[in-house]
């Protein structure tokens, strides 16, 4: 049990925060959340300076264009970034940490060469097609098919819970080519301007327009773009998801312990922290976030000597997502009436409350339960998988 | 940087666990249930003999090493129900101030003022006692020897069986601890207190899960239910984070350089980081000792509520120690400045 870290672990943080210092002056503030085309320019700008700075893709392999970087230099990473201030990864997401890696491990030298580039150079963007209105936790079951006509899939189906498909360039797609279950699902790139994609976006509870729904009508998708043999997508979509490293969470969670102090502040600003019952319950939280970061540090310590990161990554996110919660149901308390405004609103003392993130904190952490594995197939998961309780369902 | 749990701290606590398993195996144990002395002089000793009081001494009086390495052990303790005053007697053997108890011939007690009444436990066995101010921070003292049992009143239940208790009127002074480290004792109590709750965590969600296998109803292993995996899914959450915790803040005991990193990112002392980490690492070890061996009576059903059943002793040594170096709400309140 060692929390030093080495000399180059020390020198390669020394280095990322003299370069965000001296880079992210000149970034600017991030667009409004409305603005997509917007909003894609602003994160693929900052994927550039990523790149051209050698810090792009800091967790995919050096022959594939990445950084190598360990997984103890990724977790330093991910916490600079967070602390400067850094932009977050935006609709950069689905490339660079799932479709990116997919085809890293996956994908043929043409499709390597043809995507992994301009992925990490911030000119491509993906989104993600896996989801389907009947398959959600049950996702083996998705029905979207795709039938062979020649050197082409044709697909027709529907997906949903779509990040980004309004600015995407591509696809990870998951189709039906097989039989029913999880062995007849194949793996594919398709084109988002080819024809036949209707794009519906699906507005949040938090009014965001992040999600979309696809619909999919006789869309051809070259036999060549399918990443893994016919009817393998399944496995290929697990391969994916054994790159994680226990850094998934890293962000949100320092996030939470910043918004948590400013909470902390104005509480104490507005007289609040006399109440012993809230004291306690930002103290409870102080303690819940300091050892779910003691946790990642021994997810990624794990990942970082025997290449998977253990058990830690489904016990962090049910603990997390619930803690983020309890957070958010903490500031709509401390924030009292201006809780019902996301417009900044100045306190009794004429400081501002907040600056509304605080309350968009709270939106999101409603479907932190819900989103990549709701806490009960999580649960479910945890019991079935680490525990050795019997299957059921 | 390597956090996982190394291969020597995980041969220590295996060896840990097959000594306390002969030498005090749980029927062992429950035989001196109710009874005025917990752990009879030969039990104590032969806990010594395993150097579990000496881990932080330098060699050759003990092993040299940190506290990183005594939590792994205590977690043990904790599991197989070791009674008698661990904590105090690892403490007075760490700073030298009781002859023996390093090496299980002297018992060292503890006692953490607070507003309640003075309740001392394991009183006719102590060679003496350590008493920590209400100010969590303040220097504890030492009353040596300890007070008479005869001069106390024996409490003829206490909520524990097997951590009989005494209750005097007023503790003497005692003189305040002036070994190095005075000022840590709190830290390593605390962190060895909050070690044993990880022990009983852990234990209790072993015996759940055992059970929930075993246990057939309605033709089917009542683990097959969701009902009930859900139940064992958070014990295993419950117990992992607080591990977390208590791991971290042992490295944070064990490394300045640790330390003053934290305190650099936290804009505080290295000993307000160690301080928070303790105190988070105590208060989450203390729910989560108390939260899963409820869980553990709940899958057990009616047998969870019998004497026989060992997981009600868990639950009562977990609140005995819950009331020891900080009271769960006490450490919540105090940790609200820390955000």
């Amino acid at each position: 049990m060692d929390l030093r870290y080495s000399a180059s672990e020390q020198a390669f943080r020394e280095e990322l925060r003299a370069w965000l210092a001296s880079t992210l002056p000149s970034v600017g503030a991030p667009p409004p959340l409305h603005d997509w085309s917007a909003r894609r320019a602003y994160d693929m700008r900052w994927q550039r300076l990523l790149y051209d700075a050698g810090y792009a893709g800091v967790d995919w392999p050096a022959d594939a264009g990445g950084r190598g970087a360990s997984p103890v230099e990724q977790l330093i990473f991910k916490e600079e970034c967070e602390r400067a201030g850094a932009p977050y990864v935006g609709v950069g997401f689905v490339g660079l940490l799932h479709a990116g890696p997919t085809i890293i491990a996956e994908g043929t030298p043409a499709q390597r060469e043809r995507h992994l580039p301009p992925i990490l150079r911030g000119e491509e963007v993906w989104c993600q097609g896996f989801s389907e209105p009947d398959a959600g936790s049950d996702l083996a079951h998705l029905r979207t098919r795709a039938v062979r006509d020649g050197d082409d899939y044709v697909v027709t189906g529907s997906k949903i819970w779509t990040s980004f498909a309004p600015v995407a360039d591509f696809c990870e797609l998951l189709v039906r080519t097989g039989d029913e279950g999880n062995r007849g699902i194949s793996w594919l790139i398709m084109p988002m301007d080819a024809p036949g994609i209707e794009i519906r976006p699906l507005r949040t509870m938090e009014g965001s327009t992040e999600f979309a729904e696809l619909f999919l009508n006789e869309v051809r998708v070259p036999v060549a773009s399918r990443v893994g043999e016919e009817n393998d997508g399944w496995r290929v979509t697990m391969v994916t998801l054994s790159f994680e490293r226990g850094t998934a969470f890293v962000g949100d969670l320092l996030e939470s312990m910043r918004l948590l102090g400013e909470l902390r502040r104005v509480a104490e600003r507005l007289g609040l922290l006399d109440d012993a019952g809230l004291a306690r319950r930002i103290g409870h939280l102080v303690a819940a976030f300091d050892a779910l970061w003691a946790l990642t540090k021994r997810t990624v310590s794990e990942a970082a000597q025997t290449g998977v990161p253990g058990i830690g990554g489904s016990v962090f996110k049910l603990s997390y997502t619930e803690h983020a919660q309890a957070l958010g149901d903490l500031a709509v308390e401390v924030l009292d009436r201006a809780a019902l405004s996301t417009d900044p609103l100045a306190g009794p003392d004429g400081e501002p409350y907040g600056n509304g993130e605080q309350l968009h904190a709270w939106y999101k952490t409603i479907s932190l339960t819900i989103a990549a594995g709701t806490s009960q197939v999580q649960r479910n998961i945890v019991a079935e998988r680490i525990l050795g309780l019997p299957r059921s369902r | 940087m390597d956090f996982r749990v190394g291969d020597d701290q995980r041969a220590l606590a295996e060896g840990i666990r097959s000594v306390v398993s002969a030498r005090l195996p749980l029927e062992r144990v429950r035989a001196h249930e109710g009874e005025a002395v917990a752990v009879d002089p030969d039990g104590w000793a032969a806990l010594g003999e395993t150097g579990v009081f000496a881990l932080t001494l330098p060699e050759p009086a003990g092993t040299g090493l940190g506290m990183a390495d005594a939590v792994v052990v205590f977690e043990q303790l904790g599991r197989a129900l070791v009674p008698g005053p661990l904590v105090g007697t690892f403490l007075a053997a760490a700073a030298g101030l009781v002859g023996g108890a390093a090496e299980g011939g002297a018992q060292v007690g503890v006692h953490c003022r607070s507003a309640g009444p003075v309740l001392v436990e394991h009183l006719a066995t102590l060679d003496a006692l350590l008493v920590f101010p209400e100010e969590r921070l303040s220097t504890p003292r030492l009353v040596a020897p300890a007070p008479a049992a005869g001069d106390a009143v024996r409490m003829a239940d206490p909520l524990d069986p097997l951590t009989p208790m005494w209750r005097l009127e007023a503790l003497p002074a005692g003189e305040p601890v002036a070994a190095p480290g005075a000022a840590r004792m709190v830290q390593e109590g605390s962190l060895l207190s909050a070690a044993l709750q990880v022990g009983h965590a852990t234990e209790a969600l072993d015996l759940a899960v055992a059970y929930a296998k075993e246990r057939h109803q309605f033709g089917k292993p009542i683990g097959s239910f969701q009902a009930i995996k859900h139940i064992c899914a958070d014990m295993l959450v419950r117990s992992e984070v607080a591990q977390a915790a208590v791991h971290a803040a042992a490295c944070l005991a064990d490394d300045p350089e640790v330390a003053a990193a934290e305190a650099e990112v936290g804009g505080c002392t290295p000993a307000e980081a160690l301080d928070r980490a303790v105190s988070g690492a105590k208060l989450l070890a203390d729910e989560a000792a108390v939260a899963n061996v409820r869980a553990a009576i709940q899958v057990h059903g009616g047998m969870g509520f019998t004497w026989e059943v060992p997981l009600h002793l868990h639950l009562k040594r977990a609140l005995v120690r819950s009331t020891t170096f900080g009271t769960p709400a006490r450490l919540a309140q105090a940790l609200a400045a820390f955000a």
